[in-house]
């Protein structure tokens, strides 16, 4: 028990950068996901051709090789960035392919009429995806999307391990200081589920006021 | 989607091309820097007994021992990626033992572990004993036993070679600093110079990697270590200042057997005797030009 | 593309405009590729130095022994997943309420953890062998997961099937492993694969606990100050072969997918597991 209360500043930090690195790896994978998104259902090949490719490779890459190859590795071209940077790098851009998908299901579950309507109303191809499409796109993917982002919050503990401050990582600390290592983890998992039931309750919220009643 | 499966198919292809040419160089990489060929020999005491150790008891039942070590420690402990063998001074001193105790040293089943995992794998058996840069000090002497010390090493820097600001601890201030979680050299400078950005990771090949990537500024921990891997790349690294502790190097055996612990203060003491010891240190670690200190002198604790 | 809301069959301007704007982002993709190649390039990732280690039979038999250890850990994780994501959901459907309770407890209590602090507690806490504690922690993982998928599998069978089979004096057990069972394997069985690809890509996570394999063996050489610290070119040997495992896997889930969504006896589709949705008060629940 007391592994928590006197390690307040200990387990706050981490918690603290789990938090950070969920926020900023999820704006940057919604932002990511949006335009491939926008890219998957565009008119031109290459674009198209170039949005199958970046969520194919990125679905199927192990998040572990993907830290590896980032953290480690992009230093080398003379990148010296802080880790926590990298590490919202790799972790956005993994789930940007995720985020690319849910949005492009939603989009194909806005009926061809809808769009049809809009051009003959004379809405450019902009107009149509921004002001029909995407805001009708956008009621069905909240559930998906608040998953993935769950997700993302569970998948940022990798990071941990490759000198980023986080919540797991916490455990070495606390390890050398001799404290009970059950009970750490259990205040570790205690973190985790604050913030991922926080991620649920939000998108609960959204889904109460924007979701498509099913 | 119908090219999914054959760009599958061929990125798997050109990649296990590249691997599995048959016509691959057999055998590894030359390794970099000077390489002992000529290692000394250790006959084994084949009629050594010790009915007290319930350590030695298991091994003879298994007929070899388990030795835990480091695999990223150039003339220390280090392990060829390719062939797997073991080289180094602790790699030496672990089989000097297992000759000394009664069981060949070719037979040793090495495991190598991490500095953060060494308590834990000692005292749930994974392994029988470890030599691998452990340091003595008395919280691990709770935890642990110590056989020696064998070598007295000491925590120092490890920086670039262009590398002018670092002179020694007293400037690490607001530099990020590379060590391995969970090691006495981490603590320090956690302890001495709160003013210093730590970086941790588990190995130190990472940190070293880290170091020539400029993501940190200086890699610390023993000298002993530093030397390796500046021996390593000379025109890329440096060591500097002064070692700033003393580490007394031992070998760790589990904390409830005496006996094996003072069986093997015996075989050191007798390998210093006899000349192995600096043979050993002369075939590893002497090559990054450093020549044998003295060997410390064992230290035959009792626990209260 | 032409049952996408977005628009309508481009006529011949459009087409023409269209080829213009794919010229432009053509050009604009190629120059990002041959700029990072000019990177790997100059930073001499390329050099014959970094990429001889590979041409040595020992390096090639470390990387074949790393990804000989990746399929066993996978291989074993799958088996034990699928026993204990049967046997979760047999606990969910069950009868009995304690049970019941019992088992959608730790489903949902594995499926709202991260799989490393599980994998990380089995090692440190537990002391377990890395392998152990990998297979272990990704078990109760992916176990949980495909227990849900179980069970909307089951529960997706219409529900004419059951009530018929009981009608006919069968048991709970055999209108389970009779009736309901069979029908629904079939329905479930791309989401099965594709979950399994979440095992695969997860069995790199046994490099942070020091397992050896395929990305620990790529570490070692990439570390290695011996060859120069090849790090790019063994992450452009390790990559593809990764990414292209998961790829053919993850094909096998959507071919079988479509073959079944031909076969008129598979009825309804259960819908891929989303990780951590059903947490109490979650966008599902």
């Amino acid at each position: 028990m007391d592994v928590l209360t006197h390690n307040w500043s200990l387990y706050g930090k981490g918690l603290l950068g789990t938090v950070e690195l969920t926020v900023f790896a999820s704006l940057l994978a919604l932002v990511l996901g949006v335009i491939m998104a926008g890219f998957r259902v565009a008119p031109v090949g290459s674009l198209r051709a170039f949005g199958t490719v970046w969520v194919t490779v990125l679905r199927n890459t192990p998040l572990t090789l993907l830290f590896f190859a980032v953290l480690l590795g992009l230093p080398r071209f003379g990148l010296a960035l802080p880790f926590n940077v990298f590490a919202i790098l790799a972790l956005g851009c993994y789930t940007s392919a995720f985020i690319c998908e849910a949005v492009r299901s939603g989009i194909n579950t806005v009926p061809v009429g809808q769009g049809e309507a809009a051009r003959s109303l004379g809405m450019t191809f902009g107009q149509t995806l921004g002001a029909v499409v995407l805001p009708q796109a956008f009621r069905t993917v909240i559930p998906p999307v608040g998953s993935t982002l769950i997700a993302l919050a569970k998948n940022s503990a990798i990071a941990g391990s490759f000198s980023v401050v986080e919540l797991l990582g916490t455990y070495k600390t606390l390890n050398e200081l001799g404290y009970s290592i059950i009970w750490s983890f259990l205040w570790i998992a205690v973190g985790y589920l604050i913030v991922t039931l926080t991620i649920s309750a939000l998108f609960n919220v959204l889904e109460k006021r924007w979701g498509v009643a099913r | 989607m119908k090219t999914f499966p054959r760009a599958a198919a061929a990125l798997l292809l050109a990649a296990l091309a590249v691997l599995a040419a048959a016509c691959g160089k057999p055998g590894s990489p030359p390794a970099k820097g000077p390489r002992g060929d000529e290692l000394p020999h250790y006959p084994v005491q084949t009629r050594f007994q010790l009915p007290d150790s319930p350590t030695w008891q298991k091994a003879k039942r298994r007929g070899h021992f388990a030795v835990g070590v480091k695999e990223d420690q150039p003339y220390l402990g280090e392990r060829d990626p390719a062939s797997g063998e073991y080289r180094g001074f602790d790699i030496e001193i672990a089989k000097m033992m297992s000759a000394a105790l009664g069981f060949d040293p070719k037979g040793i089943a090495y495991k190598a572990i991490a500095s953060a995992n060494r308590e834990t794998a000692l005292q749930n058996g994974q392994i029988d004993y470890y030599v691998g840069t452990y340091t003595i000090n008395d919280l691990r002497k709770k935890q642990v036993g110590f056989a020696g010390p064998y070598y007295r090493a000491g925590q120092s820097l490890l920086v670039r070679k262009d590398e002018t600001d670092i002179k020694g601890p007293k400037d690490l201030a607001g530099k990020r600093v590379c060590s391995a979680a969970g090691s006495t050299p981490y603590q320090r400078i956690k302890a001495d110079h709160p003013e210093a950005v730590l970086v941790a990771y588990d190995t130190y090949s990472i940190c070293v990697d880290n170091l020539l990537t400029f993501q940190v500024d200086a890699v610390t921990t023993d000298d002993a270590i530093l030397l390796g891997y500046a021996a390593k790349a000379p025109d890329e690294m440096k060591l500097v200042g002064k070692p700033f502790s003393e580490e007394p190097y031992g070998i760790g055996v589990p904390l409830k057997d005496p006996a094996l612990r003072f069986a093997m203060d015996d075989a050191l003491e007798a390998a210093e005797k006899n000349g192995n010891w600096k043979k050993a240190y002369d075939a590893t670690l002497g090559l990054s030009g450093v020549p044998a200190p003295k060997p410390p002198r064992i230290d035959r604790y009792t626990v209260s | 593309m032409s049952s996408t809301a977005l628009y309508d069959v481009p006529g011949p301007r459009t087409r023409a405009r269209h080829r213009l704007y794919g010229v432009a982002a053509t050009v604009v993709i190629l120059a990002v590729l041959a700029w990072v190649c000019y990177l790997l390039y100059d930073t001499g990732q390329f050099e014959g130095q970094k990429w001889t280690p590979f041409e040595y039979r020992g390096i090639q038999e470390l990387l074949l022994r790393g990804l000989g250890n990746t399929l066993k850990a996978f291989a074993i994780a799958a088996v034990l997943s699928l026993a204990l994501g049967t046997v979760l959901a047999a606990g969910r459907l069950s009868w009995h309420r304690p049970v019941r309770w019992l088992c959608t407890l730790l489903v949902e209590f594995f499926r709202a953890m991260p799989v490393l602090v599980m994998i990380f507690f089995i090692y440190v806490a537990l002391q377990a062998e890395p392998l152990t504690a990998l297979v272990v922690g990704l078990t109760l993982y992916n176990g949980s997961v495909l227990a849900e998928v179980f069970r909307a599998g089951v529960h997706s069978v219409e529900r004419g099937q059951h009530e018929a089979a009981y009608a006919l004096g069968m048991r709970k057990t055999q209108v389970m492993t009779h009736v309901l069972v069979p029908q629904a394997v079939r329905a479930m069985l791309p989401t099965i694969i594709s979950q399994l690809v979440v095992a695969l890509k997860d069995t790199s996570l046994g490099f942070l606990i020091t397992y050896e394999e395929f990305l620990h063996a790529g570490k070692l050489i990439a570390s290695n100050l011996d060859y120069d610290l090849p790090f790019i070119p063994v992450v452009l040997v390790i990559s593809p072969i990764y990414i292209g495992m998961c790829m053919l896997l993850s094909w096998l889930a959507t071919w079988v997918g479509r073959r079944q969504r031909r076969n008129p006896k598979v009825e309804g589709e259960v819908g891929p597991a989303e990780p951590g949705t059903l947490l109490p008060g979650g966008p599902q629940g």
